[in-house]
């Protein structure tokens, strides 16, 4: 499903040359949850990124079913982010002026669906996520763990094959976290694919197999029913 | 979800930020379509004036500095009647009518007024010498007075206010203005008397608005008499062709008469003319201090909301938006923007033109549907062209630096 192959991530800060991720090759199949985990600042938000077509690596490839995403053009790459990726973010990035529905409606809009059955597929995926009585809600009129699921509605919004997480519970309580990772468990169930970066320890127990990063490589691969190829 | 919603609920959401950009945008559209509306009616006005005016082309003494068309003939230097016959005899094309005139200072019941010695047109007629190679033996038409309503039909007197000519006048009979009528308690029939002689009023003439409504009219040759200057006049009126007259009409007459001093109407409201022109000098400075004022602080206004919205713009490409769909979202707010600047300023502006042209222009100003096309066509441009760059911006922003999650 999805694939790094020998990926070395650069960059330049105040003049000095960072290595965010060095040679990572690896491979995600089809229906895995994968948690990626490790200090702050050891590439773990970088891998998950350039897993989703948003930052072009320095070197190597990513493949996502086959496709090299970084042979396509940023645009190119947004298309296949619309049809086939979801994020979803620590701080939920919902648009702070839209309703709860208008902003799952947004996926959907992108994908060129009409108004009507934009309204029907985001209601019944807010009532999904236990939201149907706050769809005119704005996020600044929910609470935190309502907008992570506001978010988790709109990363379906367009049944993505594959779910990239960064630190969904991050800014959630204990009984929030568990709520979201029961979805992602969920989810996974359907057959998605998904990668959730975490400093959650008990949020990774519950993936099928643990990524560890540290300073831009991957080091360990902890056990789950599958193993990652580790470079 | 549309992109209009987006777009709207964006603005609705920022609207205290947004306020004043739309103030910037609107103000201007708003005084640049008062000004040209006003201009526009001021400008018709002063040709309606001209046309009203009648004659065209003015014979004066080579000393008279001329203020005011109207009294044109009032300053106390003269010139030959000769000059009549002398226009009246020559070949020149173009003259539609003549009419010399004569002022002198009157007072009547203790108020003071002006009589002036008019030549009817009856006059040149009945001299055979004149009538030969005379300008009334060609056909006329090309002037102001022609198509004047009534013509053709039995002499209304009041018409001088407008022909500046009449076919007949009896050495005992005056035309009265309105004011002096008015003041005298004067109507048609009675009888005033000036300088010692008795005069039958022939007509009261309609109010004109200038000083001819404090004038009394009578023979020109009775006033010579009155006067005992001799055979002169103080200025000759004529009607030329417009055609004749940008073909070098006036240095024809000056040629024919090079002791006399020829001007026309074009001239003499000249004054007015450069004031609406530098009126119009004056908006087209201030277009473009409101465009450079109003874009600058649009697209300083859009490069600001691109960076505030620019975690909001990464979260849009993260869920698939493409870069032409953010520029759109940005110039479709730049659209909403002028649209509202170029109505609400050619609405504004509009009403401020109705109210205000009376008193600045002393003109009726209506509203002019074009302006309002005009006003948008500018808005618009302005905001699209101003938000472009920064849309622009917003279009090539990196997705992952603006979730600064690295």
């Amino acid at each position: 499903m999805l694939r790094m192959e020998s990926v070395t991530k650069t960059y330049r800060h105040r003049g000095q040359l960072v290595t965010a991720l060095e040679s990572a090759t690896l491979a995600i199949g089809k229906g895995d949850f994968v948690a990626v985990v490790g200090p702050s600042g050891s590439g773990k938000s970088t891998l998950l990124l350039m897993l989703g077509g948003m930052l072009s690596p320095s070197a190597g490839r990513v493949l996502l079913e086959g496709q090299s995403l970084y042979d396509l053009n940023a645009d190119g790459r947004a298309r296949l982010r619309k049809r086939r990726i979801g994020f979803v973010f620590q701080t939920f990035n919902l648009v702070p002026y839209l309703t709860a529905l208008e902003n799952v409606e947004i996926p959907l809009y992108l994908s060129g669906l009409e108004p009507g059955a934009q309204r029907a597929r985001a209601v019944s995926l807010l009532e999904r996520v236990g939201l149907g009585d706050r769809l005119d809600h704005k996020p600044g009129e929910l609470s935190v763990g309502q907008q992570q699921r506001v978010a988790l509605a709109r990363v379906l919004a367009n049944d993505p094959a594959v779910i990239l997480a960064d630190e969904p519970t991050g800014n959630l309580d204990p009984e929030t976290s568990d709520q979201v990772i029961e979805f992602f468990e969920e989810v996974n169930r359907e057959g998605k694919t998904i990668v959730m970066v975490t400093h959650d320890p008990r949020a990774a127990q519950r993936a099928k197999r643990t990524l560890r990063l540290s300073g831009g490589t991957i080091t360990s691969e902890e056990s789950g029913r599958e193993r990652l190829h580790v470079a | 979800m549309r992109m209009r919603t987006l777009v709207l609920r964006e603005i609705f959401e920022r609207k205290s930020q947004l306020l004043t950009s739309l103030l910037a945008i609107l103000l201007g559209i708003t005084v640049i379509v008062s000004i040209k509306n006003i201009t526009f009616y001021s400008e018709k006005a002063v040709a309606r004036e001209m046309d009203s005016l009648g004659a065209n082309v003015l014979v004066l003494p080579k000393s008279v500095t001329l203020q005011d068309y109207y009294a044109a003939d009032m300053q106390g230097d003269v010139i030959p009647e000769e000059y009549v016959t002398q226009l009246a005899m020559s070949d020149l094309q173009g003259l539609d009518n003549l009419s010399p005139k004569l002022s002198l200072p009157v007072e009547v019941r203790g108020k003071k007024y002006t009589l002036t010695g008019i030549l009817p047109k009856s006059e040149f007629q009945a001299k055979a010498a004149w009538r030969g190679a005379g300008i009334f033996s060609r056909p006329i038409g090309c002037g102001a007075a022609a198509g004047v309503p009534g013509a053709g039909q039995p002499e209304d007197k009041r018409t001088l206010v407008r022909k500046r000519v009449i076919d007949n006048l009896d050495s005992k009979e005056v035309l009265v203005g309105a004011d002096v009528a008015a003041a005298l308690s004067l109507k048609e029939g009675d009888s005033v008397e000036l300088l010692g002689q008795t005069f039958g009023v022939t007509a009261v003439l309609p109010q004109t608005g200038t000083v001819d409504d404090s004038r009394i009219f009578a023979h020109l040759h009775t006033v010579q008499d009155l006067s005992g200057k001799g055979p002169v006049i103080n200025a000759i009126e004529v009607v030329g062709c417009c055609q004749e007259i940008s073909n070098g009409l006036v240095e024809k007459i000056n040629r024919l008469l090079p002791d006399a001093k020829v001007v026309t109407i074009t001239q003499i409201v000249e004054s007015q003319f450069k004031m609406n022109q530098l009126m119009s000098r004056l908006s087209t400075i201030f277009l473009v201090i409101i465009v450079l004022v109003g874009g600058a602080s649009i697209a300083n206004y859009m490069y600001a909301n691109v960076f505030e919205r620019r975690r909001e713009i990464g979260t849009l490409m993260a869920l698939g938006a493409d870069s032409f769909l953010v520029l759109r979202i940005f110039l479709l707010k730049a659209l909403l923007l002028g649209l509202a600047g170029g109505v609400g300023g050619y609405l504004l502006g509009t009403a401020l033109a109705v109210a205000m042209g009376p008193h600045l222009a002393g003109v009726r100003v209506l509203p002019m549907p074009i302006l309002a096309l005009w006003a948008v066509v500018i808005s618009v441009g302005l905001t699209l062209a101003a938000s472009y760059f920064p849309a622009r911006r917003a279009a090539r922003l990196d997705p992952c630096a603006t979730l600064q999650e690295i």
